[in-house]
This record gives C-alpha cells, structure tokens and sequence, in this order.
C-alpha cells in the first residue's frame, strides 16, 4: 500500500504555524507524506505544489480571517488545473461558525475548528480519500 | 488512465500526467515499467546537476536560486527534493518547498518532494525513474536535492552530471575536510552563508584539501555564496556551466551517462533480487533454532531463489 500524500499550507498573510506544524507532525507519525510549503502561501502557490506533488489531501490552516477570500481561490484553481475532483481539500484554523457552510458550498469538503483531535482529522482523512491507495 | 497514456501525455509536456507518472513509478503500481519504456528515448535529454552536502548548510535555498535564473533565462526546470522517510512509521516531512519560494508558483518550474523510502544513499529508489520521466516532460536542467547527508552518502555521482557541494561555515576543521568521503566527489563547492563568521577560512579549507592533488583533470571551484540574499548564485551557476563545458568536450559526458545506465541496470537487477530474497526470508520467519548456523541456512535459500521468480 502507497503512503497518502498530504500538503500543508498556509494561506495568507497570518505568521502562525504552530497548529500547521503539529499537524504536519501527527500526519507524519500516522505514515503520511506530507509535503509542507510553510508561511505566506498564494493560492497559485498551493494549487502548483498540489498538482506537482500529485497529493491525496490538500489541508490548508489560516488564522488571519481571509479564509472567506483564499480558500475559495484554492478550490477554484484546483478545478481548473483538473485536480480537485481527485483530491480532499480541508481548511483548519479560526474559522466562525457561520462561515463554515459557505466554505462547503465553495467546495471546502470539511472544517477543522480549535479543538479537534489530531486523530478525529487523521481519521477523517482515512475515510474520505477520493483515490485508493493500492 | 493508463500508463502508456501518462507516459504519452508526459512526452507532450502535460503537467500533471507527469506528476501521476512520478507518482505510478515511486509507488510501483501496475504497468509502470511499460510507461518508463516508453518514456526511455527522452529519458537522458535534461542535464543533471545534483546539489548535496550536510543539513542546514542551505541547499534548498541554493536550489531555489539556481532554478530561478534558469527559469528566468528561459529553460523549463525540474527539481527533485529529498528528505528522509521515518524507518518506523513509514511517514515523512518533506519541507524543501518551504525554501523554494521564488520558483514554486513558477510555470517553468516542477518541483517534486520525495521520502527516502528506505534508501540509504542520500536519494530514494524512484530517484533515478524521476529524473528520467521529468527529462521526457521538458526539463532542460534538473536539480537534485540530496537529504541532507553526512560523510558517506553518496549515491548522487552516480545521479547526477555535475554535483555541487554545499558546505556552511562553522561544521568542522580542516580535518573534516580531508576526510574521505562526500567530500571526494564534488565537481564544484560553495561555502554558503557567506556572510557569517569563518566562511573564508572554510573556502581556504577546502581549497587547501584541493590543492593536495595536482592531477586534476576539472579542479572544483569553491565559491562564496549567500543563497538567502542570490549573491554568488550567478557566479556557482557559471561554475557549474564550466564543469558541463568541460564534460561535453571529448565524449566525457557520454562516457559519464553509459556509467550512470550501467549502475541504474545494476540497481534494477538487486533491487529485484533482493525483493525474493525478502520473499524467502517471510517464509523463514522466526528462526530460533539456534543450533543451525547462518551460513548454510543461507546456502539453502539460495539455492531456493528460482531465476524465474525475480
């Protein structure tokens, strides 16, 4: 069985990766790739490295409050680049209540919100891969 | 999509057949030996230029430099970036992107991170396969990130065209650097962070190491360079040019690829050969009889490894 490959990105302008590297941290623990691009990413950035890196998950952690504005963008260059219907795009971070079905509809298939368990996200990712791993 | 499709839409400069592709061969999934044959007649049009040394002495920010000038002077490049994979869970981070900035929304620009998978060399098996497979999408230079080795990985001279060395002040005296090893098998050095303290005494360490050969057929260059700020990168690019200049005069790089074919032919050979073995070792399993020596154990098993199985 293939390892799943997963980029960690951060999006935007926010200097806080602290949750991105412990996730990056307990993906790799769990016998994942994890391709990870550190701060200050461009959306044309992370849709670049998911196409390259012919990644399984894309999970994108953003503290700065333009998840509404950035994660969208992501979305929408993944389909257009032809990679998104193969791959799981996920957002984390602080992220409001209110926001998170706009961010479904956008395409944002879940929403990791303070306090989730890096296991209940590993898990996720298990169930939810769009390709098989043999 | 098939293999033979990827390898076909890789030939056209498809973007993300190839990715697929790199992704088919690393994983050895069905029919990807069929997808690199058919890839084989572009497979060695890309010049190699392998960049390795210890870790934290700035090769991913050197690699990102070196990409973007030959990026901007026009050249499509690739670049393979290895960082190692735990022997226990099998998982890796792979963080050489985080220093490759300038190139990583690049067009020009494929960059592809790999685990070592459990090579020991410095590279990881698919390594070789994806070089060949980005030559056959376009790449007109590739550059190979080694993990970041110690003193004896050295797996990259039998990868790469021209290897540069990457070294940073403040690693050790002038005894490490005659030591044997990696540092035999620089064709150019840079001593970056150029800007921190002993960056000259380590060029004249180097030099000096050198300087003890005087039947240099390519003496290496040792450059300064500050890969954070590019300066020096336009200068260790023409040093590498010189080495690929000196290579293509008298047959030197064709004699240079027929070694790198016969060594990956050798690597093909054990690599299957040493997957029976583990096949034959599954079905040994515990042994605990400890009255029974090794050595003819062994010489029963191979007497069980069947040519036609490998």
């Amino acid at each position: 069985m293939r390892p799943i490959r997963v980029l960690v990105a951060k999006p935007g302008l926010d200097g806080h990766d602290r949750g991105a590297k412990v996730l990056a941290r307990a993906f790799r623990d769990a016998g994942m790739e994890v391709i990870y691009t550190g701060l200050r990413q461009t959306p044309e950035q992370i849709t670049q490295a998911a196409v390259q890196e012919d990644v399984d998950v894309v999970a994108m952690s953003i503290l700065s409050g333009a998840h509404m504005h950035l994660l969208p963008k992501v979305v929408a260059l993944m389909k257009e680049e032809g990679v998104y219907d193969d791959t799981l795009v996920l957002g984390g971070g602080v992220i409001p209540q209110e926001d998170i079905p706009l961010l479904k509809e956008a395409g944002i298939q879940e929403i990791f919100t303070p306090g989730t368990t890096t296991e209940e996200t590993i898990e996720y990712i298990k169930n939810n891969l769009k390709r098989d791993l043999s | 999509m098939s293999p033979l499709e990827l390898a076909r839409l890789t030939l056209a400069g498809d973007k993300r057949a190839c990715s697929r592709l790199i992704s088919l061969t690393e994983n050895e999934g069905t029919g990807y030996l069929d997808a690199l044959k058919a890839i084989y007649p572009c497979a060695d049009k890309a010049y190699v230029i392998g960049v390795t040394g210890p870790p934290g002495s700035g090769k991913s920010t050197l690699t990102d430099k070196l990409a973007k000038t030959l990026a901007d002077g026009g050249k499509r490049v690739g670049i393979v970036a290895i960082d190692p994979t735990s022997p226990f869970t099998k998982g890796s981070i792979l963080g050489d992107r985080i220093r490759m900035g300038a190139v990583s929304a690049d067009k020009n620009v494929f960059i592809r991170s790999m685990g070592t998978r459990g090579s020991l060399g410095g590279l990881s098996k698919a390594t070789a396969n994806t070089l060949a497979i980005l030559s056959a999408y376009g790449c007109d230079y590739i550059l190979v990130e080694t993990v970041g080795v110690g003193q004896s990985e050295i797996d990259i001279v039998r990868t790469a065209d021209t290897t540069l060395m990457v070294m940073a002040p403040g690693l050790g005296d002038d005894i490490q650097a005659i030591k044997a090893g990696v540092m035999e098998i620089a064709d150019v050095f840079a001593v970056n962070k150029a800007d921190k303290d002993g960056a000259k005494k380590t060029q004249l360490e180097i030099s000096a190491m050198l300087d003890f050969r005087m039947d240099w057929d390519f003496k290496p260059t040792v450059r300064l360079t500050v890969a954070e700020t590019g300066d020096g990168v336009d200068g260790l690019l023409g040093d590498i040019m010189a080495h690929r200049d000196y290579l293509s005069n008298g047959g030197k790089l064709e004699k240079k690829r027929a070694y790198k074919r016969m060594s990956h032919i050798r690597d093909i050979i054990r690599d299957r050969l040493d997957r029976r073995v583990e096949e034959l070792m599954a079905d040994l399993a515990a042994c605990t009889d400890a009255g029974r020596d090794p050595y003819s154990m062994s010489e029963e098993l191979i007497r069980k490894i069947d040519l036609t199985r490998i």
